[in-house]
C-alpha cells in the first residue's frame, strides 16, 4: 500500500524533474544554438570564480537569480489576484500533460511491474488535449490583468491562435488514434514495437507522415513559437501579452514556453517516432531481422528505453529552437489563415483518407 | 474517506456556482464557472465517466467559457454597480430555487439507488461509440447537422452589418 | 471502482446546482451573467445523467451528456453571437434596458 504509494510519487517526480531538466537545459541550447545561426559565441561573461563553462554558468546560475530577484512590479488600477494567477495558470497546465507520457517499458523489480508512465489513464490523448485547452486561460488572463491596451490586443490575438491550432492539433491526434485503435499513449508505444514486413520498424511516422506534420506545426503554433510569435513577438511589440509582468511571474511564463516545446517533443516522439521504442530491441533482446536473438538482461532494456525518449525529445526540443532561428515570423492574418484555411482542410483530409484506408485493409494495424 | 472528500469538491462546486450568480464583475463569473465545471468533471471521473469526464473539460471550460471571456473582453464590460434585479423578483426567484432544489431532493431521498459492479470499459470511449453509431445514429447525424448550422449562424449573426 | 460517495448525495449536489442556475436566471441582469446561469443548469442536469448511468449501469447516459454538450456549445455560440449583436445596437448588455418589444 505505502510502496504503491512511494512508487506512483517516484514516478511522478522522475517524469517532472526529466522535463524541467530540459527545459533549464534549453535555455542554454538555445542561446548556443543561436549563436551557432548567427555567426556569435553567445553569452559567455558570466563566471563564478573564473569558471564560465562555457555560458552554463549564464544560463543555468546567473539567469534564474536574476529572475527571481527582480523587483516585482506592482500593477494598479485592475485586479492583482489574475494578474497572480494567469502565469501559474499556465505554466501548471503546461506541466500537467506529462503525467501520460510514457518514458519507458515495464521495469520488472521482483515481481512487481511498474508501469513506467505517470498516470496510466485510458483516454491519455484526451486528457493532455484537456490541459492544452485549459492553458488557454494563463493568455486570456493575463492579458486582461495587465490594465494595458496592447497588452491586451496581444493576449486575444494569442488565445485565438491557441484555439485556432487547437483544432488542427486534435484532427492530427485523430489519425494517429485511428491507426492504433486506443487513446492510450502507452498503448501506441507498444503497438509501433512490431515490424512491418519483418524489418521495417512500425513507428507512426510511416503510418502517418502527413499528421506528424500537422501535428509538428500545430505543436509550435500552440506553443506560441517563431514562425507563430506574434502575440509575443520580442522584436515588435514589447512583449505582448506579458509586458507587464517582471522577475517570478515573466520567469513562469518564460518557463511556460520552454515546458511546451518539451510537451511537443516528447508528444511528437510517443506518436510518431516509437517513443521508448529502439528499433529491434524486445524485452528480452535485439531481435535481428533474419532471425538470431542478442539476449540483453530485461533492466539494461528498460534503461535503454529511457534513454532512448530522452535522446528523441532532446533532437525534437533542438529541431523547434533552430526552427526559431531561421523561419521569418508570420503576420497575424496569415497564420490565422494558414490554421483555418490551410491546416484544418488538410487535417480533414487526413482522417477521412485514413480512415478510408483502414477500412479498405481491413482493422487497425 | 471518500465520502468527506466527496464532500469538500461538493461544498467547492457550490461556491463556485454562487461565485457564478453572485460576483459583481462578469469576469468573475466566468471564472467562477470554469471552477465549477472543472469540478464536475472531477466529480463525473469519479462516477467512472472518464470520457465524459474529459470531454466536459475540453469543450465546456476549454472552448465554450473562452468563448464567454473572449466576449466579455471584446466588449469590455466593467464590475457592475447593481447587479441585481427588483427585490420583489430577487425574492421570487430565491424563493422559486430553494423549492425546485427542496422538492427534487427530497425526491430523491426516497427513491433507493445503487452503485452495482461495472463492466470492464465502462465509461471509456467503445461503448459510448457503439452507442452512438447504433441505437442513437440519428441523433448523432442531426447532432453534426446542428453544429454546422450553429457555426453558420453564429458567423452571419456576428458579422457587422454595413449600414 | 465503487463511487466514493452515496449516489444519492451526488443528485441533491445536482439539485442544488440546478436551483443556484434558476436564482441566476431570474435575478440578475447582466445577459451573460443569465447565460452562464443556463449553462450552469445544463450542467446539473448533466450531473444527474452521469448519476444515473452509474446507479443502473447503463452508458446511454453518458451517450445524452454527448449530446447535450454539443448543443449547449451550439446555443452557446449563436447566443454570444445575438448578445454581440444587441452590444453594437444599444451599447448594452442590460435586460432591463432591452423591453422595446415590451408593452
Amino acid at each position: 500500500m505505502l510502496a504503491d504509494f512511494l512508487i506512483d510519487v517516484v514516478r511522478v517526480v522522475f517524469i517532472i524533474l526529466l522535463a524541467v531538466q530540459i527545459v533549464a537545459f534549453g535555455g542554454f541550447f538555445e542561446r548556443k544554438i543561436s549563436a551557432l545561426i548567427q555567426d556569435r559565441i553567445g553569452a559567455n561573461r558570466a563566471s563564478i570564480f573564473g569558471f564560465a563553462g562555457m555560458g552554463l554558468v549564464n544560463t543555468l546560475v546567473a539567469d534564474p537569480i536574476k529572475w527571481l530577484l527582480k523587483e516585482d512590479v506592482r500593477i494598479t488600477g485592475t485586479d492583482r489576484l489574475l494578474h497572480f494567477w494567469a502565469p501559474v495558470v499556465s505554466l501548471v497546465m503546461a506541466l500537467v500533460p506529462f503525467a501520460v507520457v510514457p518514458f519507458g517499458n515495464e521495469l520488472v523489480i521482483g515481481d512487481r511491474h511498474i508501469n513506467l508512465q505517470a498516470a496510466p489513464l485510458g483516454v491519455g490523448v484526451l486528457y493532455v488535449l484537456a490541459m492544452v485547452s485549459l492553458g488557454v486561460y494563463g493568455i486570456v488572463l493575463g492579458g486582461w490583468a495587465s490594465n494595458n491596451r496592447w497588452a491586451l490586443l496581444g493576449s486575444v490575438r494569442g488565445s485565438a491562435q491557441m484555439i485556432s491550432y487547437e483544432i488542427a492539433m486534435g484532427l492530427a491526434l485523430v489519425g494517429a488514434v485511428l491507426v492504433y485503435g486506443t487513446l492510450d499513449l502507452q498503448e501506441m508505444v507498444h503497438a509501433q514495437g512490431q515490424l512491418i514486413g519483418g524489418w521495417l520498424p512500425a513507428w507512426g511516422i510511416l503510418y502517418q507522415p502527413l499528421g506528424f506534420i500537422l501535428f509538428f506545426v500545430g505543436g509550435v503554433a500552440e506553443s506560441k513559437r517563431t514562425p507563430f510569435d506574434l502575440p509575443e513577438s520580442e522584436s515588435e511589440l514589447i512583449a505582448g501579452y506579458f509586458t507587464e509582468y517582471s522577475g517570478a511571474k515573466h520567469f513562469m511564463f518564460f518557463m511556460a514556453d520552454f515546458v511546451e516545446v518539451v510537451l511537443v517533443s516528447a508528444l511528437v516522439t510517443t506518436l510518431y517516432f516509437g517513443g521508448w521504442q529502439i528499433p529491434y530491441l524486445a524485452p528480452d533482446g535485439f531481435h535481428v531481422p533474419g532471425g538470431g536473438v542478442v539476449a540483453v538482461a530485461p533492466l539494461l532494456v528498460t534503461i535503454l528505453g529511457v534513454v532512448a525518449f530522452t535522446l528523441k525529445m532532446l533532437f525534437f526540443t533542438v529541431l523547434q529552437i533552430i526552427l526559431r532561428w531561421t523561419l521569418p515570423r508570420f503576420r497575424y492574418d496569415q497564420l490565422m489563415r494558414l490554421g483555418w484555411q490551410g491546416l484544418l482542410p488538410i487535417a480533414l483530409a487526413n482522417v477521412v483518407v485514413t480512415a478510408g484506408l483502414l477500412l479498405w485493409l481491413g482493422g487497425h494495424a | 474517506m471518500s465520502a468527506v472528500l466527496f464532500l469538500v469538491i461538493a461544498a467547492l462546486t457550490v461556491l463556485g456556482a454562487f461565485t457564478v450568480v453572485v460576483a459583481r464583475s462578469p469576469v468573475y463569473s466566468a471564472l467562477g464557472l470554469v471552477g465549477t465545471l472543472f469540478l464536475i468533471a472531477v466529480l463525473f471521473l469519479s462516477l467512472d465517466a472518464q470520457l465524459l469526464g474529459f470531454l466536459q473539460i475540453i469543450v465546456y471550460a476549454g472552448a465554450i467559457v473562452v468563448l464567454f471571456l473572449f466576449v466579455i473582453m471584446l466588449l469590455n464590460l466593467q464590475a457592475e454597480l447593481e447587479t441585481l434585479s427588483a427585490p420583489g423578483l430577487v425574492a421570487a426567484a430565491a424563493l422559486g430555487g430553494l423549492a425546485l432544489a427542496g422538492l427534487v431532493a427530497f425526491g430523491v431521498v426516497r427513491t433507493p439507488l445503487g452503485a452495482p459492479a461495472l463492466a470492464d470499459g465502462f465509461g471509456n470511449t467503445v461503448p459510448v461509440a457503439e452507442l452512438l453509431f447504433t441505437t442513437y445514429l440519428l441523433p448523432f447525424e442531426l447532432t453534426s447537422v446542428l453544429l454546422l448550422v450553429a457555426i453558420i449562424g453564429a458567423v452571419v449573426i456576428g458579422k457587422k452589418r454595413l449600414a | 471502482m465503487t463511487a466514493p460517495a452515496p449516489l444519492a448525495w451526488y443528485l441533491v449536489l445536482s439539485a442544488v446546482l440546478f436551483g443556484i442556475g434558476v436564482v441566476g436566471v431570474l435575478a440578475r441582469r447582466n445577459l451573460i451573467v443569465v447565460f452562464m446561469a443556463i449553462e450552469l443548469m445544463l450542467n446539473a442536469v448533466n450531473l444527474t445523467f452521469v448519476t444515473f448511468a452509474r446507479a443502473r449501469p447503463s452508458m446511454d447516459g453518458h451517450v445524452i451528456v454527448f449530446f447535450v454538450m454539443a448543443v449547449a456549445a451550439a446555443e452557446a455560440a449563436v447566443g454570444l453571437a445575438i448578445i454581440l449583436q444587441l452590444f453594437r445596437a444599444r451599447e448594452t448588455v442590460n435586460a432591463d434596458e432591452v423591453t422595446t418589444l415590451r408593452w
